[in-house]
């Protein structure tokens, strides 16, 4: 899928994460900037593409600011933001409810 | 005896910090919040947040509630989402009529029916706060099975109502009472409103003493030092405790003498005397207590 | 590389030098105390100096040298900064710098660092900013990271020769009789200070409040001071001594601090006369306001409180709740002033306080010690020092000194902090070996050590949340994930010393 627009969701507050979803050309590119950078860094990357794979996003930047976000919240975050990009405000919960386990 | 029910916490569904550790504070009831909590623009990332937490935190412990939006403003994606993340009860905001009620029972039904749950599984409670719904109360309680309880939002009702709220609250007395007996015609539980001083314990010692007084099942908090101060005001006391033994201790003395008639210190035992020592004892035993 | 008792390695270099750890007990014994120059003061004789320039002079300090602060002004000091700037200019080099703790004020030491000014550096602990540059390998030599005790120890011993100590007091008189309790900017207890003074070849007293002789009460006595200067400020009140340090509203730490209070008056030893030190973290603190209610509710007096005081322990103290409070520091305005107005209140010094080489500390006398932890592992062993990214952050404190010898040592932290699990497999340093912790308190309950049987045994009935540690791990890691494990360069940045002058760990760089 492609995304239609700019979309970001989440807040810079303790315990959450910042996502912004950037639509390219070029692929897929992962820009985090985390407070547990060294301790979970390559958890949250893989955490976020496994998400975009979900939706089959490709073209897309990624712009992260993590304050100490746990998986479900960077999880959720990412999902909200592809919908925000996607302009769909109707959720497949039941897609979401297959593979969010 | 239905389950505890003496604090119900909530928790705004927008923020990841409170959602995972609502769960640390000892409250009977956890309700996430996906309406006046979170702002319209974020109305789709609380109900992700919460369903994901529902997902991985472990909520056993306690009931969880949700209070969603209004069926046309969101409130069906909230109880898909809801349903599927495993919550306990959908709480209905502004509940004026038994049709309110009945048009959330059919949406829940209907995806129940849809993902193979079995049709009943998630239970309702309704929110009164206004006059409409307190005059309705009784049509509310009953017009579901999945009925569990009702609570009272006093801030909205006392400005409908054209005041404010006091330190006596007798300008709930009204619809405190109302809410309860309808609660309690159709079996259900009664949950006061919340207070909002989170500085002022005596404020809430007293306030939750008078609807403890009045048989309410407990009240709704929105901080977790509210709980241990409500939990005590809850607790039977080491006399009560006592004193309900004795009373299960001259039943087992009658029947073992074959006598019809329970006696203690010359006076008689009828009842709803029974009941409530019944009640103190599975209260105790419920809330942890020592019964000595 | 030789593996010492808590499995940590030690480079073959540093362990003949230091020898490794051991045990808690096991390298205690007879030694010979360290002895100093003496440049006698004759009649007429005066210390007072116009600057610290000139002191410097007078003390001859000359490159490679040994030299001293305390720390009892924290996030409020000027002294340190303002002799090393002076230090500085004079061109002197290479020196060993023996603070008993860095705070993040002294963020200038990184450029004297850099400068080639100071070279060696040993502190119990270096906090953030100076800690992350050290974890970078600014320094060719490792930090030691001594605990107070340790340090007091070294000190006693002669492991470390303090040429210099240039100590900073909030008043003092022209022949160097010094106090913490009076002046324009008091910080209480000078428990630290004490033992440089007592040992320092040379002693340079820095005060902004210069009282007429003989300055009163005498911490630190005019017979081991050389020189006194007067300056205009020896630091920042807000820094040096804050308002009534508060209890928490954080209802996270309130549970924990509730099970601790729970355990504690559950426990054996909380009976009239006992005794206890909290650290001074919010949790901690609140565990004080639990107690005093059940002391209050059960009629129970303590013989003595000790630390690190609040304003907490001084309120105890005119409660009527506690006979003493022994204090090596202060760390707010309240207990300063308490010290200075209420005989029960005393000063003592930091080898009387936790010295693991005197004729016995005030920690051996001690029933309940509160602790707190940047990380505890299923061993028990306990990380004060660095994050679990591996960057020198903390500091070592009184940490071990006061968990191996009290009755019963409670760490109290919640088992995660935002992302990052308290609760782990191996610590990333060790600098308190797991023997010496009883019990660990989060806001999941508790987990008693398992060497401590007779407390296993008595709380086997106790409503208190019990798991095993590793239950807590499991619980830390199911919330956060696990944790990558950290890639250090090959740089050594810092040694960590057990109190007893053995090696428990080192800090490579990140």
């Amino acid at each position: 899928m492609e995304l239609k627009q700019i979309a970001t969701a989440g807040t810079m507050e303790s315990s959450d994460i910042m996502i912004t979803l950037s639509p390219n050309k070029t692929g897929l590119e992962i820009k985090l900037q985390s407070n547990v950078e060294k301790q979970f860094g390559q958890q949250i990357r893989t955490m976020i593409e496994s998400v975009l794979k979900q939706f089959e996003i490709t073209n897309v930047t990624v712009d992260a600011v993590d304050k100490g976000a746990l998986d479900c919240t960077i999880k959720a975050r990412t999902i909200v933001a592809v919908y925000r990009g996607l302009g769909k405000e109707d959720y497949d919960w039941e897609e979401i409810n297959k593979w969010i386990a | 005896m239905d389950r505890l029910r003496r604090t119900m916490m909530f928790v705004p569904g927008a923020n990841p910090a409170m959602l995972r550790d609502a769960i640390l504070y000892g409250a009977d009831s956890i309700m996430f919040d996906l309406e006046d909590a979170v702002s319209m623009k974020e109305k789709d990332s609380a109900r992700l947040l919460v369903y994901s937490a529902l997902k991985t935190f472990d909520y056993q412990s306690v009931e969880t509630v949700v209070r969603i939006n209004e069926l046309s403003s969101g409130g069906r994606q909230d109880i898909e989402a809801m349903i599927l993340g495993g919550i306990n009860v959908i709480r209905l905001p502004k509940t004026e009529t038994a049709d309110d009620i009945r048009a959330v029972d059919a949406a829940i039904e209907s995806v129940e029916s849809h993902y193979q749950i079995p049709v009943g599984t998630t239970k309702m409670m309704a929110a009164i706060e206004s006059a409409e719904g307190v005059l309705n109360a009784r049509e509310i309680a009953i017009a579901s099975n999945r009925m569990i309880g009702i609570a009272l939002g006093a801030e909205d009702y006392v400005t409908s109502q054209k005041t404010r709220r006091y330190p006596d609250g007798q300008e709930l007395f009204f619809a405190r009472n109302y809410i309860l007996h309808a609660a309690r015609a159709a079996g259900i539980a009664a949950i006061d409103t919340v207070y909002s001083d989170v500085d002022n314990e005596d404020g809430l010692r007293q306030e939750a003493s008078l609807i403890k007084q009045l048989g309410f099942d407990g009240k709704s908090v929105i901080n977790p030092r509210q709980i241990p101060i409500i939990n005590a005001i809850y607790a039977p006391t080491q006399a009560e405790i006592q004193n309900a033994k004795e009373v299960l201790a001259a039943i087992e003395e009658a029947e073992s003498k074959g006598s019809g008639v329970i006696a203690i210190n010359g006076k008689m035992v009828d009842k709803p005397i029974v009941e409530r020592a019944y009640r103190v004892l599975a209260m105790a035993k419920a809330a942890n207590m020592e019964v000595k | 590389m030789t593996i010492n008792q808590v499995g940590r390695d030690i480079p073959d270099q540093y362990a003949s030098q230091y020898g490794v750890y051991a045990g808690e007990l096991t390298n205690i014994k007879d030694y010979q105390r360290a002895t100093k120059k003496v440049h006698p003061v004759k009649p007429r004789d005066s210390k007072l100096l116009a600057s610290i320039h000139d002191a410097i002079i007078q003390t001859g300090l000359k490159d490679g040298m040994t030299i001293s602060f305390h720390h009892h002004f924290r996030e409020g000091d000027y002294i340190m900064n303002m002799v090393l700037a002076e230090i500085a200019k004079m061109g002197i080099k290479d020196l060993a710098i023996a603070p008993s703790s860095i705070a993040n004020v002294h963020e200038p030491l990184i450029d004297y660092i850099k400068q080639g000014v100071v070279t060696h550096v040993t502190s119990s602990g270096l906090r953030d900013k100076v800690g992350a540059a050290i974890s970078e390998g600014i320094l060719a030599d490792p930090v030691i990271i001594r605990s107070h005790g340790g340090r007091a120890r070294a000190i006693e011993r002669g492991d470390i020769h303090i040429d210099v100590a240039f100590l900073g007091a909030p008043s003092a008189d022209e022949y160097g009789n010094a106090n913490g309790v009076k002046g324009k900017t008091t910080c209480g207890s000078l428990g630290y200070a004490m033992v440089d003074a007592q040992y320092a070849d040379q002693v340079v007293i820095i005060t902004d409040s210069l009282m007429p002789y003989p300055n009163t009460p005498i911490s630190i006595p005019q017979t081991l001071v050389d020189y006194v200067v007067e300056v205009d400020a020896i630091g920042d009140p807000e820094g040096i001594a804050k308002g009534a340090t508060r209890f928490t509203k954080n209802p996270k730490e309130l549970l924990i601090a509730e099970y601790a209070a729970k355990m504690i008056t559950e426990s054996t030893y909380f009976k009239d006369g006992f005794s206890f030190q909290t650290g001074t973290g919010g949790a901690a603190l609140a565990v004080t306001r639990f107690l005093k209610q059940a002391m209050i509710d059960q009629n129970i007096k303590a013989s003595f409180v000790l630390g690190g005081i609040t304003n907490a322990m001084a309120e105890l103290l005119e409660d009527g709740l506690v006979e003493k409070v022994i204090d090596v520091q202060d760390f707010d305005h309240p207990s300063a002033i308490s010290l200075g107005k209420n005989s029960e209140h005393y000063e003592i010094d930091a080898a009387m306080y936790a010295s693991p080489l005197s004729k016995g500390s005030v920690i051996n006398q001690l029933d309940i010690a509160i602790l707190s932890a940047l990380e505890i592992d299923t061993q028990f062993n306990v990380n004060v020092i660095t994050g679990s990214d591996g960057v020198l952050r903390g500091a070592s404190g009184g940490h071990s000194d006061t968990s191996t010898a009290c009755k019963m040592s409670m760490v109290i932290a919640p088992i995660v902090r935002g992302r990052i699990p308290t609760i782990v497999d191996q610590v990333t340093t060790v600098v308190t070996p797991g023997s010496s912790i009883d019990v660990v308190v989060t806001e999941l309950g508790i987990a008693i050590n398992p060497l401590r049987t007779d407390l296993i045994a008595a709380f086997k009935d106790s409503k208190i949340p019990q798991l095993t540690i590793e239950a807590l791990k499991e619980k830390a890691y199911a919330i956060t994930g696990e944790p990558a494990p950290i890639k250090y360069g090959d740089w050594l940045v810092a040694l960590i010393e057990y109190r007893d002058g053995t090696l428990i760990d080192v800090v490579k760089n990140v």
